[in-house]
């Protein structure tokens, strides 16, 4: 069983959602990107979320682009994220890390090299946003032979017959994206996301995980009694943007952050929801 | 008009008769090249408008409506112009130029504002949305828009903005909001990157008109099939014109759009030669150019598979030409096909070249070419004296040089 798998099979068992965060590595500096990981797990953090910095990031709004930017002006490159999760990987073997990029970055490290690089630092899986199931087979394979997990993002606009086809290569959980937009719109309607969340679940027999517009532990919690995970990352990186002069007060701020998260996602009772069943 | 003669819709759509080029498969590879790479939230859009443009496609009343534009608004067939001055002081092959600088707004890019825009209106669309570089799209877009009473939004980087004042203000005229991208190089990579995160988020009543053959499937076939209006007239004009093909066919790319649109009807051509001319900028050696199918590599940007200027750990690079419209890192995935397959051959012209191109034409000929078009030209240049003057090179004037002005001025030293 993989290390996410078995992660959310414990939280299960345990009658709890998820809490994961999304940082883009070597943002505002690469020292603090594993210092960072280790206090959000420290924090109540289930699974990281680490961004691969993309000079192209079609699907994200402003607060994660200037992220990428300030990574990029670091040189920070996929070699160097796979070696983070390999110091991150010295002090913590559960915790499950999921690499979120752009295909290029992968296209000229070599797909069965990333697949191979990857699994050797301790990646656990990555979600690769602008490679639907249709263009990905080949590294799909490559990646399911390292044992790897293929994590996709579903839509509001994701029809039944693509969920199905999602559900047919993803691996891990998924990610349903809850708005209509990129990383950090605003707007969200729980009730929407709700209906959608268990039309996933009953085609795709993996947890649920939303994110795309959380901002805060009242919209955690409420949709806590609907998701398997919660994943918040612009409202963690537009903190740590205020914070990029001073970076070493970076972990101590975010680690509040989320332990406010994990209180107000922990206060919701999962055994009166309809709709967080376990996955069959 | 011999081109006239060719009414019945199923055959425009095909580059000839008896074509055996099908390229894209159903899923928009052209090869390796091409492809649906973006994220789930576009997928089912794309879906979409894939249907709806099948739907039009085979529909003849689509096709009317997009003729009886292309005629009465942008004044279409375009010329087919002999520069017999220029061919003669060049010595060699016959230089003939399809004019679509005297298209309504100056350049090509109208031909695909008119399709796109009509099948915005049939899938009940209210507000289009446009990435622009020189703003030439940006105009295009903004003038259907304002002919059909859409709301539109062009993306423009701030870089361009600055550089590209007069286009900016005639947008604005045209009653287009004009929004200035301020994200990454602020060119025109990061306006197309702005305008799909726009077009996720306003998916239910905004169609987004890529402005050239890059993009996720179905754009680079459709815009494509939109631009290959060029090739096709052209085609007829010069059988009608001297009873042949020519020998060799020019196009500037940037994207690629004009070039496409001159090739597609051509391919099967065996005998007719395929040039398509990338911006060297201050050379290929410098770093600096705009040139991925001669000094690139194959990668993925934009929805699909293509050449690329990128570095060693695959992010995106800056480029540079002395013509706004040919600075971009990408090429359109038919092109990366048509270079490995061999079919049609892709050089690079710097920019001196270019401006040198652009004061020959003007002084021989009396046309101002665009700064893009004149890399088409100077490529020409250098093709013509190496053929015998019996020989045909057939250019695509893609633009009219006015939006250049300030940039050519500049350059001789003068600000206007
Ligand atoms: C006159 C002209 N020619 C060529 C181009 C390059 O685009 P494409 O390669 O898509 O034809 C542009 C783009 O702005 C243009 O304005």
């Amino acid at each position: 069983m993989s290390r996410i798998a078995q992660r959310f099979q414990q939280l299960r068992e345990s009658g709890r959602t998820a809490l994961i965060p999304f940082v883009t590595a070597g943002d505002p500096v690469p020292t603090i990107t594993v210092p960072l990981m280790h206090a959000m797990v420290a924090a109540g953090a289930d699974l990281v979320e680490l961004g691969v910095p993309f000079s192209d990031p079609m699907a994200d709004g402003p607060v994660i682009q200037r992220a990428t930017e300030r990574a990029l002006a670091q040189g920070v490159s996929l070699t160097d994220v796979l070696e983070m999760v390999r110091q991150f990987r010295e002090q913590d073997s559960t915790t499950p890390v999921v690499l979120m990029g752009y295909l290029n970055p992968i296209e000229v490290m070599g797909y069965a090299a990333f697949a191979q690089q990857a699994q050797s630092a301790g990646v656990d899986g990555a979600l690769i946003v602008d490679l639907p199931p249709e263009e990905g087979h080949d590294l799909i394979a490559l990646m399911k032979a390292q044992g790897l997990d293929l994590v996709y993002l579903l839509a509001p606009t994701s029809t039944e017959s693509r969920i199905k086809r999602i559900g047919d290569v993803a691996s891990g959980f998924v990610y349903y994206v809850s708005v209509k937009g990129v990383t950090g719109a605003g707007h969200l309607n729980t009730d929407a996301v709700a209906a959608k969340v268990a039309a996933i679940k009953s085609v795709i027999p993996l947890p649920v995980g939303v994110g795309f517009g959380i901002k805060d532990a009242e919209t955690a919690a409420q949709l806590a009694r609907t998701a398997d995970a919660v994943i918040v990352g612009s409202a963690i990186v537009s903190q740590m943007e205020r914070l990029a002069a001073t970076p070493q007060q970076i972990p101590a701020t975010i680690a509040d952050f989320l332990a406010k998260l994990r209180t107000a996602i922990d206060a919701v009772d999962r055994s009166t929801m309809p709709h967080a069943e376990s996955p069959r | 008009m011999a081109i006239h003669a060719d009414k019945d819709h199923a055959s425009r759509m095909t580059p000839s008769v008896g074509s055996t080029y099908d390229l894209p498969d159903d899923a928009g590879h052209f090869g390796v090249y091409g492809g649906m790479f973006v994220p789930e939230t576009l997928m089912h859009p794309l879906e979409e408008l894939r249907t709806a443009y099948d739907a039009c496609r085979a529909d003849p009343n689509f096709q009317t409506e997009m003729d009886d534009d292309l005629r009465d608004y942008v004044g279409r067939p375009s010329p087919l112009y002999h520069a017999v001055r220029w061919s003669r002081e060049l010595g060699g092959a016959q230089i003939y130029l399809k004019r679509e600088d005297l298209n309504h707004t100056g350049a090509h890019k109208v031909n695909n504002t008119i399709g796109q825009a009509l099948l915005a209106r049939r899938m009940g669309k209210t507000r289009i949305i446009a990435e622009t570089g020189a703003g030439q799209h940006g105009v295009a877009s903004a003038t259907v828009a304002a002919r059909l009473g859409l709301e539109c939004v062009v993306y423009m980087g701030e870089v361009d903005v600055a550089r590209q004042e007069a286009n900016v203000y005639r947008m604005r005229l045209l009653g287009a909001s004009v929004v200035p991208v301020k994200s990454g190089s602020r060119t025109l990579k990061d306006a197309l990157n702005e305008a799909m995160r726009d077009w996720v988020t306003n998916i239910d009543n905004t169609f987004y008109i890529i402005g050239t053959v890059a993009g996720p499937h179905p754009y680079p076939m459709m815009v494509r099939d939109f631009q290959s209006v060029i090739g096709r007239e052209a085609r007829a004009q010069m059988m009608e014109r001297t009873g042949r093909l020519p020998d060799a066919l020019v196009a500037c790319v940037g994207g690629g759009s004009n070039a496409i649109g001159l090739f597609y009807p051509f391919l099967d051509d065996a005998d007719v030669a395929i040039y398509g001319v990338e911006a060297a900028g201050e050379g290929i050696a410098t770093g600096h150019h705009a040139a991925p199918l001669c000094a690139g590599r194959p990668g993925v940007l934009h929805g699909n598979r293509t050449y690329l200027m990128e570095d060693d750990n695959g992010q995106i690079i800056e480029t540079h030409s002395i013509s706004a419209g040919l600075d971009y890192p990408g090429v359109g995935p038919e092109h990366a096909w048509l270079k490995d397959s061999g079919r049609a051959r892709y050089d690079a012209i710097t920019d001196d070249e270019a401006l040198a191109a652009f004061h020959h034409l003007t002084r021989t000929e009396g046309i101002i070419p665009a700064l893009e078009s004149s890399h088409a030209l100077a490529y020409a240049h250098k093709l013509a004296p190496t053929m015998r003057p019996d020989q045909i090179i057939l250019v695509n004037l893609s633009g009219r040089g006015d939006k250049d002005m300030h940039t050519v001025a500049r350059h001789d030293g003068l600000v206007l």
